[in-house]
């Protein structure tokens, strides 16, 4: 009954079309007729290039071709140039060391707690060769995690009382991506000036906008994140999805002093930005166990949302780690670059670290504090381990400062003290600290040891500059 | 075999060795025949062939059935997705995610919800098959920490037992040389006991042993070239070092599927990007042309250097690059060539030095020869290889050099252990012998994988063989399945594939017996036939039971 109903009713529905394509005037069905015939037409032409580029011919183009002369692929480097010509260390860099034939006593490795030539480190990954090799031939999603990876992990979670912790298989890697992983673009970073190169990296790599703020100076930091909540207000819709970050070192490798964590930390409640720090000179070096700045100051961990540091000073090993709660923590594991996308670390070095952090743990070690040299200015805190030893005054350009620097360097190692000058890239980093002499503290120096570079040192300097 | 259709040496009627068509199209009549003989015939006039042996590399379409079940599939996860996080928010079901601190509550949130969706629904069902612990060294065959999630994979505890003896066909160990005995591991224990574990220092400072120098002699050697750099990571080599040699003003055509390191560190180079597609050698051409003719985008200057960043073989296809093409288009454009040979390096070529050898051409036509030690040597890092200036540059301004540790001992000496062995210079012809043990392997496995008819992509000779899956819930099947037979697979979906091509990938090794060979095939079979995985619609001819022999050509298909 229904289906005769419709089928009565499409008829009528049909009739209906048929008188008014009958009734209607002629104009309108011109233009119907027009209108559907373009349609068609435009269905069946080809698509067109929106930019009709080259009027150039065949000819002309292979002309060019042939003209063009790229530049070379590198530029020459002149042979006199200050970092070509490494250093030869043979045998083990440690408190005494070979270098370029001459023994010394080094004063430029960053080994602070003398852990490089500790044989329980050395039996501890040797331990671990014999069981494991030496590679692990895959990244940690796939058949490369071992289990000393998970209890390096843990180890380092228990002694920084936080959460959780994850390993990385490249210290300068570590920072690197895992700013990236949290700051995207269009999220902003407050950086300090004097922030190391594999932050100013990871800081490039995020596509964030990126305010410097001068080195230390808290009142500079508090009148930008002013004019951020300026801009928020605004702006709230976009305010309430752009994250804020603030990036700072414990303890800066470029200028060897700390960063004024207690007032960043009211900072960071007062304008609802998140810290990453840095740890990776002041992991091992400050606070009584060793953890770090949030011990130096007595903070709450929990306050810092991610800390890390790079296992290549204090634990004399090779890799890095990040540790803090899980909800940050965890995110690394699938979208960390480094994490991902590369070997994970070889499970004798992971052996060692462990080794390693269990002496640190028994032996909080004790510093020795280095002395004033008239020539050379010490550049640092006093308890910082790593120095920068600047001339007073510049001789002019950075190229004849860097030269006499050498030159108290070549005095210095050919009289049996080994030290290096700070080596950066010219011209890739942000701020470049001015040329120096690096020196570096380690518990394994003796006060006499210690005696003798500054006065070595004093006559270095004494005899180059006059 | 001569090709009737266009008159050059092919080995297969439908892939040309002079490398035209890649896919097999069927409607070959919409391509223009005199512009097919007419390249073929330049290639055969100019160089007598570019390439010295056959090509042939195959990736079979996904057939259409497959294709609209898969996105059936990801189209009811999504839904359930959608579904639990309704119920979560409204407190139906608990929420296991770790949250926010209290006192954080409201800062912007770090993380958008929508980012977490893919992995909260549907990474989290089937996270088993990643991270699996191993307690052994990463041979041929591994041992495995058990551990079981009761709450469908949010944790997991270790029961404390161990799996022995798990045939290994994840690692990236293609030379077999992760072993806890002999020579290497011998050598790498004295370099221990003598240097200690770490370094402490920059190479630019004080962190350049002699060691170091040892190496980079060596590896210069072993490639072919005057002089080679070596560094702690490789992803970090790729990452450092592109962004040391182009800038802004240069261009640089990247393969549409290189690693994430290249993509990186072209990223923070500067220089403009542009991909062309995989492997297909009109793309680049077409893209080089343009770039010399128009120049810069808007201001129309000349571009400063072109770079092309290739690998040797790409580990998600198993593809192995065109390189003699790739070298001719190069040496046509006047622009550099950058060869990330992670994978290949070791795994291909008579003597093992990696696909500029595989193809017989010269070293000194690359302009920076990459590689890893991480795979085929066993150890960790990176190097870069080529002309002594370009290795003096790299020395002066690798951001490596100036700001990362330095190589830990006794990992470079396991490098130089190996590579002694791979040239031979140890006295044994141990390297050699592996070398050819990993190609018969290949050839054997894939063969093998092809006659049962599943569906193998890229290269007949790479010895990575990803076997394609598809369907989202096969990829949790797979893996568990094959774990329960003792067999350990990768299996990888998206991000990492394209969205409807997940796929198991095997890495095989010169450590793998015939016999283990033999029962990881016969246990694919099962479980190709328990989770319908034969998707493949040609059939190879089962070669008959005899010994390999290289001399015999494959038998043409129907």
């Amino acid at each position: 009954m229904a289906a005769v109903a419709a089928g009565v009713g499409q008829q009528w529905v049909l009739v209906e079309m048929v008188q008014a394509f009958y009734e209607a005037p002629a104009y309108h069905l011109i233009l119907e007729g027009i209108l559907i015939l373009w349609i068609i037409r435009l269905l069946f032409s080809k698509t067109y290039k929106l930019q009709e580029r080259s009027d150039l011919t065949l000819k002309e183009k292979e002309e060019l071709i042939e003209e063009w002369q790229p530049e070379p692929l590198v530029p020459p480097v002149p042979k006199d140039h200050p970092a070509l010509n490494y250093n030869i260390v043979s045998g083990p860099p440690t408190h005494i060391i070979t270098v370029n034939g001459k023994e010394c006593i080094n004063f430029a490795s960053f080994n602070f707690l003398g852990l490089l030539n500790n044989e329980k480190v050395k039996s501890a990954a040797q331990a671990s060769l014999k069981k494991y090799g030496v590679g692990t031939c895959g990244p940690r999603g796939f058949y490369g995690t071992f289990d000393v990876h998970l209890e390096l992990e843990e180890r380092l979670a228990k002694f920084m009382r936080t959460e959780e912790a994850i390993i990385y298989s490249y210290g300068f890697a570590t920072i690197a991506s895992a700013i990236p992983a949290y700051s995207k673009r269009g999220d902003i970073v407050f950086v300090d000036e004097a922030a190391c190169f594999a932050i100013q990296k990871g800081l490039q790599a995020s596509r964030s906008n990126i305010k410097l703020f001068k080195h230390n100076d808290m009142a500079d930091l508090e009148r930008l994140l002013k004019e951020q909540e300026s801009e928020d207000q605004k702006n709230p819709r976009k305010a309430r999805v752009t994250r804020r970050f603030i990036v700072v070192e414990g303890l800066y490798m470029n200028t060897g002093d700390i960063c004024p964590l207690p007032e960043l930390i009211k900072l960071k409640y007062k304008y609802k930005v998140r810290i990453f720090l840095e740890e990776s000179l002041s992991f091992g070096v400050l606070g009584a166990h060793g953890r770090g700045i949030t011990e130096h100051f007595g903070i709450n961990i929990d306050d810092i949302d991610l800390i890390s540091a790079n296992m290549e000073n204090s634990l004399a090993s090779i890799g890095g780690f990040c540790c803090g709660r899980s909800f940050i923590i965890d995110h690394q594991r699938l979208s960390g670059q480094g994490y991902c996308f590369s070997a994970s670390l070889p499970p004798l070095l992971a052996a060692a670290a462990i080794e390693a952090l269990n002496i640190m743990e028994d032996n909080p070690g004790t510093q020795m504090v280095f002395k004033k040299i008239s020539g050379l200015k010490v550049v640092g805190e006093s308890f910082s381990p790593a120095l920068h030893l600047q001339l007073e005054e510049s001789w002019g350009s950075r190229e004849n400062d860097v030269k006499l620097l050498k030159r108290v360097v070549d005095y210095c190692m050919n009289s049996g003290i080994a030290l290096t000058q700070a080596r950066y890239l010219e011209k890739e980093e942000k701020c470049l600290p001015p040329p120096s002499i690096r020196v570096v503290i380690t518990v394994e120096q003796t006060e006499q040891e210690l005696d003798r570079a500054a006065s070595l040192l004093k006559e270095a300097a004494q005899s180059v500059l006059n | 075999i001569l090709c009737d259709e266009c008159g050059c040496f092919c080995i297969r009627r439908h892939t040309h060795g002079c490398g035209l068509s890649q896919r097999v199209s069927k409607d070959r009549s919409s391509k223009p025949v005199n512009k097919i003989s007419a390249a073929c015939i330049n290639h055969i006039v100019h160089n007598g062939g570019l390439y010295k042996r056959p090509f042939n590399e195959a990736f079979e379409e996904t057939p259409m059935l497959v294709a609209v079940l898969t996105y059936v599939g990801y189209g009811v996860l999504t839904l359930f997705g959608y579904l639990r996080d309704f119920m979560r928010q409204w407190k139906i079901e608990k929420c296991q995610n770790a949250t926010e601190r209290e006192e954080q509550k409201d800062f912007v949130p770090l993380y958008q919800d929508f980012e977490n969706f893919y992995n909260r629904n549907l990474y989290m069902r089937i996270r088993d098959s990643w991270n699996r612990p191993i307690c052994s060294v990463p041979g041929a065959k591994v041992d495995m920490m058990e551990r079981v999630s009761h709450d469908y994979n949010w944790t997991f505890t270790y029961t404390g037992r161990v799996i022995k003896d798990i045939i290994n066909m994840g690692s990236y160990n293609y030379l077999g040389f992760a072993q806890k005995t002999g020579a290497c591991q011998e050598a790498a224990a004295k370099v221990l006991s003598q240097y200690g574990a770490g370094v402490c220092s920059t190479r630019q400072e004080m962190g350049n042993l002699d060691k170091h120098e040892e190496l980079e002699k060596l590896v210069a050697r072993f490639l072919g070239v005057e002089s080679a750099m070596a560094y702690g990571m490789g992803f970090a080599t790729n990452s450092m070092n592109i962004p040391a040699l182009v800038g802004k003003g240069c261009l640089i055509l990247s393969d549409e599927l290189n690693h994430a390191s290249l993509v990186l560190g072209a990223r923070l180079s500067g220089a403009t990007i542009r991909i062309f597609k995989h492997n297909n050698m009109q793309s680049l051409e077409k893209l080089l042309k343009d770039a010399i003719v128009h120049g810069q985008p808007r201001t129309r200057r000349p571009w400063k250097k072109i770079l092309i960043l290739v690998e040797g073989i790409y580990s998600m296809e198993g593809s192995i690059v065109r390189l003699p093409e790739v070298i001719a288009l190069k040496k046509k454009y006047k622009s550099y060539l950058y060869l990330d040979e992670a994978h290949s390096i070791g795994a291909l070529g008579p003597s093992g030095r990696g696909v500029v050898d595989y193809f017989g051409l010269n070293p000194e036509d690359v302009d920076v020869m990459m590689g890893t030690f991480t795979k085929s040597f066993g150890a960790a890092g990176g190097y870069i290889g080529g002309k002594k200036e370009l290795i003096d540059y790299l020395r002066t301004y690798s951001h490596s050099a100036a700001y990362a540790t330095s190589m830990s001992p006794p990992v470079v000496e396991q490098i130089i252990t190996s590579v002694k062995c791979i040239m031979g210079e140890d006295g044994t012809t141990i390297g050699r012998a592996r070398v050819q043990q990993l190609a018969e392997n290949t050839r054997y496995f894939r063969r093998r994988l092809k006659e049962m008819g599943f569906i193998i992509y890229g290269n007949e000779d790479s010895p990575v063989v990803p076997l394609m899956l598809y369907m989202p819930a096969k990829i949790g099947a797979f893996g568990r399945e094959m774990l329960k037979r003792n067999i350990g697979v990768v299996v990888v979906g998206f991000p990492a594939t394209p969205i409807i091509e997940s796929r198991a990938r095997f890495c095989l090794s010169a450590a793998h017996t015939k016999e283990m060979l033999d029962t990881a095939l016969k246990e694919i079979n099962e479980v190709g036939d328990l989770l319908q995985l034969k998707y493949s619609r040609r059939r190879l001819v089962p070669l008959l039971d005899r010994p390999f022999d290289e001399t015999t050509y494959e038998e043409t298909e129907d």
